[in-house]
């Protein structure tokens, strides 16, 4: 299966945490304006194939990344582009809400934003990022509060605000309601849907009824004997719940996997 | 928006940024690693003469005559060793014992107020000490503590002779009260970080509390507990206001702990400024040195000790 | 058994009293300061300069002054190298070197305060045979090292990994990420071990003999002798004075404020901001 359009492809991709593989050989692509789902038991490594993608993965001592990620064409592990472009350009939300304690719920969502520019234009820019996050009416009297004030769903709405002042291409969430109740939960998936319209976004959850409800596309992995993650297989949302090719597929959307 | 060159050109500007950022992080660290470094290398340097002129003889003659330029830290040696000495054996017996009720026996509301003011006592700066030691504590020893001692002990020839106050005796005292919080709060954190399971499991034979404790608890937290002794004495051997004030300032080796004597620390706080001639400051910047390596190997034997109880490091 | 439950009771009650020991000397000590210096402070004590031998009165308000400038001077060098080598210990402290540092530290923490001054000496008094404040300050500085250094590790060590993930994902320069966001996040710590590492100095006496050297007159320049307050609570009290003697009392009274002020603050104010 080969979207008509990708920006973001992920080609014979392993990255490693010091001697250890997480993931081996991973080849995918990710179809514009669209919610393409990263499915799969724990320690399956789909959170480390998201963290390779905006080159987070590499922070962590040891940890370091084989094959190539292009965005628009261009392997985003070649010198030519700097991290900070890249991560420019593909945004990231996280599993906990992680605002900045020190910052207002403001400057949070001005930190992105390069200090160059004229106030006037931050500030349009945090509010349309605010309203894109669907925070706007529930803040806009509060802008200099500290963000610790606000509530967990509020506060991950506030994260994807943050990332998208930047104006990124690609916003990447790593499992981005795990840590909220049932309400926040579904108000972040109702967002993710109205992004899909204007953003390409890669979510990796381990909730099958997610994926199955905001997902475009669905990527199944599985860690083998081995303790490695790989691809299982890839396809239309549709058809991995209805009629999966591989039989571990099946397994798992049945919940007949341990 | 602005254009691609010109933001891969704001990029550039960032990481040669956060080139300078890692810089100076390193530079810090070199910086001190350096200045650690050059705190020995200065003081072998300065010593240089002396250890030249005396060798070895240096620690185990007892002249420390300016006059004639004879130098013999023994005395000195001798003082720092049974002041530190009493201190450690005072501090070592009542800090451990301090630390398993802190960390064992006392209700929270009562270990928390307790240990931040035996912590406080660790703040109290050492020329308080030495103050408080001199006008309260020495005249105590000299009019009831020494002749209590002296009537039921004076047989043994450490508490004979005459008692002037100051002394070896005093000194031990105050660097006991100066090193209890360190003792304290270490053995403390190395008595609660000792695994639960282990004390349970005496609790569950039908041991008393403080059966437990004392048999099994203390002895499972024997190793962080010596390096909680070990790094109390480092302190003790290394004081030098409240020791100076307090120990009587004699160069002299007498088997009466009642007598006066002398630290390393304490004869360079009094003689350095006054010293002239080149041998004269250099047996003083040897004695600098060896106050230095002793508390080197000292501390460095204790932290490593605490590092596998502790885990940090 | 019920000899056992005795023994067990007497154990317990000796732990007790042990505990307790540590705290009724420090209430002696100070109430002892209290008393006696209180007799000796008033206002001309802090206002001021120090009188010779045989006149009444005098204070030691150079020797406050010279304290606070001295130790100013002493966070000003040690305040970046130990937040910057706590922020590598934080972010790369893994392998030898890193441990070598941490050892190092912690080794440093408890050579003697008069082994210290020496160095001060040698590298800045020696040279242009003149004691100096700077040279006092410089020994102070070491002495805060370690406590700095460790603290603020400590510190960052405790920001949330994702915070600083966070910063990063967003494009922040490592730069930003640690200066904006990262340190501020710490920054109760960080103050709490600054203010424990002042604590530590302010009644520091031993390195001051032969760095700042003191004098009984106004001196604000740095690179000159300047006098210092626990220096000359130093030399009262040894002198032969009763008058001097109560002067020292009063200097006591005023240096264990300032210090369990520092402590009071940065333990049961600053630290518990810093663990929420």
């Amino acid at each position: 299966m080969i979207a008509l359009e990708a920006p973001l492809r992920v080609k014979a991709l392993s990255a490693y945490y010091g001697a250890r593989r997480a993931i081996a050989d991973v080849g995918m692509d990710f179809a514009k304006c669209s919610i393409t789902a990263l499915m799969g038991p724990s320690g399956c490594g789909k959170t480390t194939l998201l963290r390779c993608l905006n080159r987070i993965h590499e922070i962590l001592p040891g940890a370091r990344v084989e094959g190539e990620v292009l965005l628009d064409g261009e392997n985003v592990y070649e010198s030519g582009m700097s991290v900070i472009e890249l991560r420019r350009r593909i945004g990231m939300v996280f599993q906990r809400p992680n605002p900045f304690p020190t910052l207002s719920i403001l400057g949070n969502v001005l930190s992105g934003i390069p200090p160059g520019a004229p106030r006037r234009e931050r500030f349009a820019a945090a509010e349309k990022a605010l309203r894109s996050a669907a925070l706007w009416d529930e803040v806009k009297d509060k802008l200099q509060k500290s963000s610790m004030a606000l509530s967990l769903g509020q506060q991950q709405r506030l994260c994807i605000a943050r990332a998208l002042a930047v104006n990124p291409e690609v916003l990447l969430m790593d499992e981005p309601t795990g840590s909220l109740d049932p309400i926040s939960t579904l108000s972040i998936e109702e967002l993710m849907k109205v992004l899909a319209k204007r953003y390409t976004l890669a979510v990796v959850t381990h909730n099958m009824q997610q994926a199955a409800r905001v997902s475009d596309y669905a990527a199944f992995m599985l860690a083998g004997e081995d303790g490695v993650g790989r691809l299982v297989e890839m396809d239309e949302t549709s058809r991995i719940f209805t009629n999966p090719s591989d039989r571990r597929t099946e397994d798992y959307i049945t919940g007949r996997f341990g | 928006m602005d254009q691609p060159a010109q933001r891969r050109r704001r990029y550039a500007a960032v990481a040669a940024t956060d080139r300078a950022f890692l810089f100076a992080v390193y530079a810090a660290v070199g910086l001190f690693v350096l200045l650690v470094a050059l705190l020995f290398a200065s003081l072998v340097h300065g010593s240089w003469p002396s250890l030249r002129e005396f060798g070895a003889r240096f620690l185990w003659t007892s002249q420390w005559n300016p006059v004639t330029n004879q130098f013999g830290a023994l005395p000195l040696i001798f003082g720092t060793l049974v002041s530190s000495l009493i201190a450690i054996v005072l501090a070592g017996i009542v800090g451990v014992l301090a630390a398993a009720f802190l960390a064992e026996f006392a209700p929270g509301w009562l270990a928390r107020p307790l240990s931040f003011i035996i912590e406080l006592l660790a703040a109290v700066p050492s020329v308080v000490f030495g103050l408080w030691g001199l006008f309260v504590l020495a005249p105590a020893v000299r009019s009831s503590i020494g002749p209590f001692l002296q009537k039921t002990l004076g047989f043994l020839p450490i508490f004979a002779g005459p008692i002037y106050g100051v002394g070896l005796f005093t000194a031990g005292l105050v660097l006991a009260l100066m090193i209890l919080p360190t003792v304290t709060a270490i053995s403390r954190e190395v008595i609660a970080a000792i695994a639960r399971d282990q004390r349970e499991a005496s609790m569950a034979l039908g041991a008393t509390k403080w059966e437990t404790v004392a048999s099994v608890v203390l002895p499972a937290a024997r190793v962080g507990i010596f390096g909680a002794i070990v790094l109390g004495l480092g302190r003790a051997l290394g004081e030098t206001i409240a020791t100076t004030m307090v120990i009587g300032n004699r160069p002299e080796i007498a088997a009466s702990l009642f007598a006066p004597s002398y630290t390393l620390a304490s004869l360079i706080a009094n003689e350095f400024t006054e010293a002239n001639g080149r041998i004269y400051v250099s047996a003083l910047l040897e004695l600098g040195l060896l106050l230095f390596l002793v508390s080197f190997v000292v501390n460095g034997f204790a932290r490593l000790m605490l590092y596998t109880v502790l885990r940090r490091g | 058994m019920r000899a056992r439950h005795i023994r067990s009771f007497i154990g317990t009650a000796l732990t007790a009293f042990c505990a307790s020991l540590g705290a009724v000397a420090l209430l002696l000590i100070f109430a002892y300061v209290l008393l006696q210096g209180f007799r000796a402070l008033n206002p001309a004590f802090v206002t001021q300069l120090p009188v010779p031998v045989g006149e009444s009165g005098g204070g030691v308000a150079n020797g406050i002054v010279g304290s606070a400038i001295t130790v100013a001077l002493a966070i000003v060098i040690a305040m970046p190298i130990g937040l910057l080598s706590g922020l590598f210990l934080a972010l790369f402290g893994r392998g030898w070197f890193p441990s070598v540092v941490r050892f190092l530290s912690d080794v440093l923490s408890g050579i003697p305060s008069i082994a210290i001054g020496l160095f001060a000496y040698i590298l800045f008094v020696a040279p242009f045979r003149h004691f100096s404040a700077l040279s006092a300050s410089f020994a102070f500085a070491m002495l805060m090292l370690p406590v700095i250094l460790r603290t603020s590790e400590d510190a960052v060590r405790s920001v949330p990994r994702e915070i600083r993930e966070g910063a990063l994902a967003l494009g922040m320069s490592e730069y930003a990420t640690t200066m904006r966001i990262v340190v501020p996040a710490a920054r109760s710590a960080i103050i709490t071990g600054l203010l424990l590492s002042i604590a530590r100095v302010t009644g520091e006496t031993a390195p001051l003999i032969f760095t700042a050297f003191g004098t009984p007159f106004w001196e604000l320049n740095p690179s000159n002798p300047m006098a210092q307050l626990p220096l000359q609570i130093f030399t009262y009290a040894i002198s032969a004075y009763q008058s001097w003697h109560q002067q020292a009392w009063a200097g006591a009274l005023l240096l264990i404020c300032a210090v369990f002020v520092l402590n009071v603050f940065a333990r049961l104010v600053l630290s518990p901001m810093a663990k929420r």
